[in-house]
């Protein structure tokens, strides 16, 4: 019976072999697989809210933006809840961390670090292990500075719309706010009950809060596009003086249509001739329609490709064929159509040339354009997140490099664009942004949104702009629906104050 | 003559014992050090804060743990010093997850009846020992045995005292008491199957022809058995304690005859039974289906939910484990029952789970070394048949909470929820030791004898 025995003890070692085997395989080959699966949420979620989750701080390293504290209820399962200092302010780019919506914005994007999760940590979790410290997730530092944030909101006020900041030199986001926003904290925090309520209201609000329109949402940019057009005519060797034919209309070819100077007026007084550096500095829609379509439709598109615009064909979809300018939380680029759209449609050519029919932007990505502009010809991908640290240590556990994006035009395009910039504030339609003491170059914009609503009102600007100056900021200004002052509202009169309270917050 | 020979063997002994006995008593010691530190551990994960109680747990499962030990050093000295320890670490480590998954559903006195089970069942563990003298007592009521065995066995079938839970008639209800009736009469029935077995090995053995096959009649025990198996099947719907009961039965016959054939035949007839019982019981197909598509999107948040929540503790907890308290075990459904090794998975991760299957392979080790040492064929095949239920029991919950087979409700040996279990388990433990240890009383019965001989001698 020994030899048998012996046996069966050999069958048993192999039987717990084979439980080995499987307790490896689920618990360390497969584990991820598995506890990843949709189906473990309630576990996820339960891990996530366990950990002490990393701050989100501006620039200064001192402003919280978005920090866990302690879960004043010691009973809930929960040991932790997240708090937004500054509510709606900073909230369409926090976005909100919810154990019932998920996750949005930056809490989003950078949940790995946040969350301490991401590879950068791994040695730190271990030395957490071994000495029995709790789980810190990593302190994510923005580019967002306060002052230019709050001078946003103020300078707002009630007015729907949305203003951008960027560093020219660098791209770094300075402030970026839309109004509506939303406070995320109802939406993160408080009973299952709460959180539905919270929910329901910022969902059924008018102007969806929860869509930036600094960045989320996509505009008629108007004359402000005539940037872009600019930009392109003197790529191709037509300065600001060259001189163009200047019609009270402009009849476009192949339609019964017409395109008109704002509010029907003579451009120059009415002079047979006008050149590009007046034209822009009065914003005279007819010139630069008959620029775009001297300049045709390669040029135009690769222009607008150049300074980052998606390639859309209209006949087909409005939709962007692939994302351009990479940005860490998910935003619209601006649009401009395929140089095919415009084969025989000279009068779409025309058109889109003044930032109309379907060419498309938002605040962000004109404060990209302004800040090419004003940085000498070199474009940056916008960059929110400086770096992650480590929130015990405060060591960098990783840096976000600027991330340069394009030359859409030369230095000396650059330079000649920012003299004609100059003078649309020193003495065009932008004169509501003048700031004693420092140069501003801008462009104003008015774009029609349909025939009985009041137009949206813009202004994209840089400063310091004088001879031989490094602008540090650029800012780019959107006022939806007229503002406050309906049919009337030109970009000039009610954005370019705005962008001009933003620059002197940053200025000082 | 034969006095010369038990003076060997008494000599013999004394030398090696001591120093086992001591090494057992350290290892007891180490044992109720981890179980506390376990139960500290436990409620810090759980609440952050040391528990109010622990140092009176922790007197009162030392002292526990101790008096047993030294009722085992009394009753049975020679006993095997490893057997012990390992069941009283295991209890202990149960005993902290049971206090951990009952706290956090809110019913910590649910543990605490378990914690006074435990002490039942080492109060079993030492009565088994002091009543239970001479192990080869037992030989001696074959058939009573057997007889007593397949009634508890069949016993929940009956009108009245049976009751039902969870689609399985595993109950029966005695007004004052219930108990599973399975766990004992899973005893009785290994004692029966050691002691007929024994006496007929010879002839079962020898009876295989030519062929390898045994005789027709011959083949009388094994239909039996699987009929017994298959009405445990049919009419109480336990498909785990059908399995252990068959799968025992056909170790202990191989181990007994040594022949090979009654290996295949008992495969080949549990292959029958399991796949009529598909064929027949929606429960078994559902237990199946469910074994099969547990992550499946379909049955994941249903049918599949215990097995698929068992997998996410374990994969969760990963290498090292969320840590004692800091898990969430209590998502997955019955788990301070059936899926307490999942629970392990997720808080201890796979080290914890493999430390804890790694002390059952102990227990099973140790009980096979007791079956190779001992001489008398009842005492190795009792020991072959105790060790086997305990060894298949576990892998059975085990490999069925880990997915290598379809779930079978039974419990993890010492360590899961259930007073029935816990009693039946010492008790197995308690057969086991008296076997390695020898009689009681013939020892003492000897040594005067040795000592009246000596002094005849001089």
């Amino acid at each position: 019976m020994d030899r048998q025995i012996r046996r069966l003890g050999i069958a048993f070692v192999a039987l717990f072999a084979v439980l080995f085997a499987q307790v490896a395989y689920v618990q360390v080959i497969a584990a991820d697989r598995i506890a990843n699966q949709p189906a473990n949420a309630a576990r996820q979620i339960r891990a996530e809210y366990a950990v002490e989750r990393g701050q989100i701080l501006a620039y200064d390293r001192r402003t919280v933006l978005a920090e866990s504290v302690p879960n004043p209820d010691p009973d809930s399962q929960y040991r932790f809840i997240r708090s937004y200092p500054f509510g709606e302010l900073y909230g369409q780019l926090t976005g909100y961390y919810s154990r019932i919506y998920g996750r949005s914005g930056l809490e989003q994007a950078m949940n790995p670090y946040l969350a301490g999760t991401a590879p950068e940590f791994t040695t730190q979790n271990l030395t957490d292990i071994i000495l029995g410290r709790p789980k810190q997730g990593g302190t994510v530092l923005t580019t967002l500075v306060p002052r230019v944030q709050r001078a946003m909101q103020l300078a707002l006020g009630d007015l729907h719309g949305a203003v951008v900041a960027i560093d020219p030199t660098n791209g770094d986001v300075l402030g970026m706010y839309s109004n509506p926003g939303y406070d995320p904290e109802p939406l993160s925090t408080g009973t299952t009950q709460e959180m539905e309520a919270a929910w329901r209201e910022v969902t059924s609000a008018p102007d969806t809060p929860l869509v930036a329109h600094a960045f989320q949402d996509l505009y008629l940019p108007g004359s402000t596009f005539k940037t872009v057009t600019a930009s392109a005519s003197l790529e191709h060797g037509w300065g600001p003086l060259k001189e163009w034919p200047n019609p009270h209309h402009l009849e476009l070819p192949g339609t019964e249509a017409h395109i008109e100077n704002f509010g029907d007026s003579y451009c120059a007084g009415g002079a047979k001739t006008v050149t590009m550096g007046g034209a822009f500095q009065d914003s005279c829609n007819v010139p630069f329609a008959e620029i775009g379509m001297a300049l045709k439709a390669e040029r135009m598109s690769g222009q607008a490709q150049a300074y980052g615009f998606c390639r859309t064909e209209p006949t087909i979809s409005l939709a962007c064929q692939d994302q351009t300018i990479p940005f860490v939380l998910p935003w619209e680029v601006g649009h401009f159509p395929d140089s095919m759209y415009f084969e025989n449609n000279e009068a779409a050519l025309a058109r889109s040339a003044i930032g109309l029919d379907n060419v498309l932007t938002n605040p962000l990505h004109l404060a990209l354009v302004a800040a090419a502009i004003g940085n000498g010809g070199t474009m940056y991908a916008p960059r929110l997140v400086a770096e992650i640290r480590d929130a015990t240590t405060g060591q960098t556990i990783k840096t976000f490099q600027p991330d340069e994006f394009s030359h859409p035009l030369t230095a000396d395009s650059a330079a000649q664009l920012r003299v004609m910039m100059v003078s649309v504030v020193a003495g065009g339609t932008g004169s509501a942004a003048q700031i004693d003491g420092t140069v501003v170059a801008g462009k104003t914009g008015t774009a029609t949104n349909g025939d009985d609503v009041p137009p949206n009102a813009w202004f994209t600007s840089f400063a310091p702009a004088g001879p031989g100056q490094t602008p540090r900021i650029a800012v780019a200004v959107i006022v939806l629906d007229g503002g406050d002052i309906g049919n009337e509202a030109t970009g000039g009169q009610i954005a370019a104050p705005i962008a001009k309270q933003v620059m002197e917050a940053y200025l000082g | 003559m034969s006095a010369a020979v038990a003076a060997s063997g008494a000599a013999a002994s004394p030398r090696r014992r001591p120093r086992l006995a001591r090494t057992g008593l350290a290892a007891v010691l180490l044992a109720v050090v981890a179980s506390v530190l376990a139960y500290a551990l436990q409620a810090m994960g759980l609440s952050g804060e040391r528990p109010d109680n622990l140092v009176a747990y922790g007197i009162a499962f030392g002292c526990l743990s101790l008096a047993g030990w030294f009722a085992i050093r009394r009753t049975a000295r020679a006993a095997d010093p490893v057997l012990y320890p390992t069941a009283i670490l295991l209890s202990g480590l149960g005993l902290a997850m049971l206090f951990r998954i009952m706290t956090a559903n809110g019913a910590p006195e649910v543990a605490r009846y378990q914690a006074v089970w435990l002490a039942i069942g080492l109060v079993c563990l030492v009565v088994t020992l002091f009543v239970l003298r001479d192990i080869r007592q037992l030989d001696a009521y074959t058939y009573t045995i057997g007889l007593a065995g397949l009634i508890l066995l069949l016993l929940p079938v009956v009108p009245g005292i049976g009751t039902e839970i969870n689609g399985a008639k595993l109950w029966i209800d005695l007004g004052f008491l219930s108990f599973q009736p399975a766990e004992p009469g899973r005893i009785l029935i290994v004692i029966f199957l050691a002691s007929y077995l024994s006496q007929r090995r010879e002839l079962l053995a020898a009876g295989v022809g030519r062929l390898g096959l045994p005789r027709p009649k011959d083949l009388g025990p094994l239909l039996l058995a699987w009929g017994v198996a298959l009405a445990v099947l049919f009419l109480e719907r336990d498909m785990g304690a059908s399995l252990l009961l068959f799968g025992v039965f056909i170790v202990m016959m191989w181990v007994a005859t040594g022949r090979w054939s009654y290996l295949v035949l008992g495969l080949l007839l549990f292959a029958i039974g399991a796949f009529v019982g598909y064929l027949a019981f929606s429960h078994v197909q559902v237990r199946v289906d469910s074994w099969l598509h547990a992550m499946d999107p379909k049955l994941v948040a249903d049918e599949g939910y215990q097995l698929s929540q068992g997998w996410f503790a374990l994969a969760s907890g990963g290498t090292v484990g969320t840590g004692l308290g800091l898990g969430s075990p209590t998502l997955i459904p019955y788990v301070g029952s059936d899926f307490i090794l999942a629970a392990f998975g997720e808080e201890l991760g796979m080290l914890g789970v493999a430390a804890v299957l790694l002390l059952y392979l102990v227990l099973v080790g140790r009980g096979l070394r007791i079956a190779v040492e001992r001489h008398d064929g009842f005492e190795k095949l009792l020991a072959v048949g105790l060790t086997t239920v305990l060894g298949l029991q576990v892998f059975v919950i085990a490999a069925g909470v880990l997915r290598l087979i379809p779930l079978t409700g039974v419990p993890l040996p010492l360590v899961s929820y259930g007073g029935t279990s816990r009693v039946a388990t010492a008790v197995i433990l308690a057969l086991l030791l008296r076997t390695s240890a020898g009689p009681w009383l013939r020892a003492r019965r000897d040594r005067r004898g040795t000592t009246e001989a000596a002094k005849e001698a001089s």
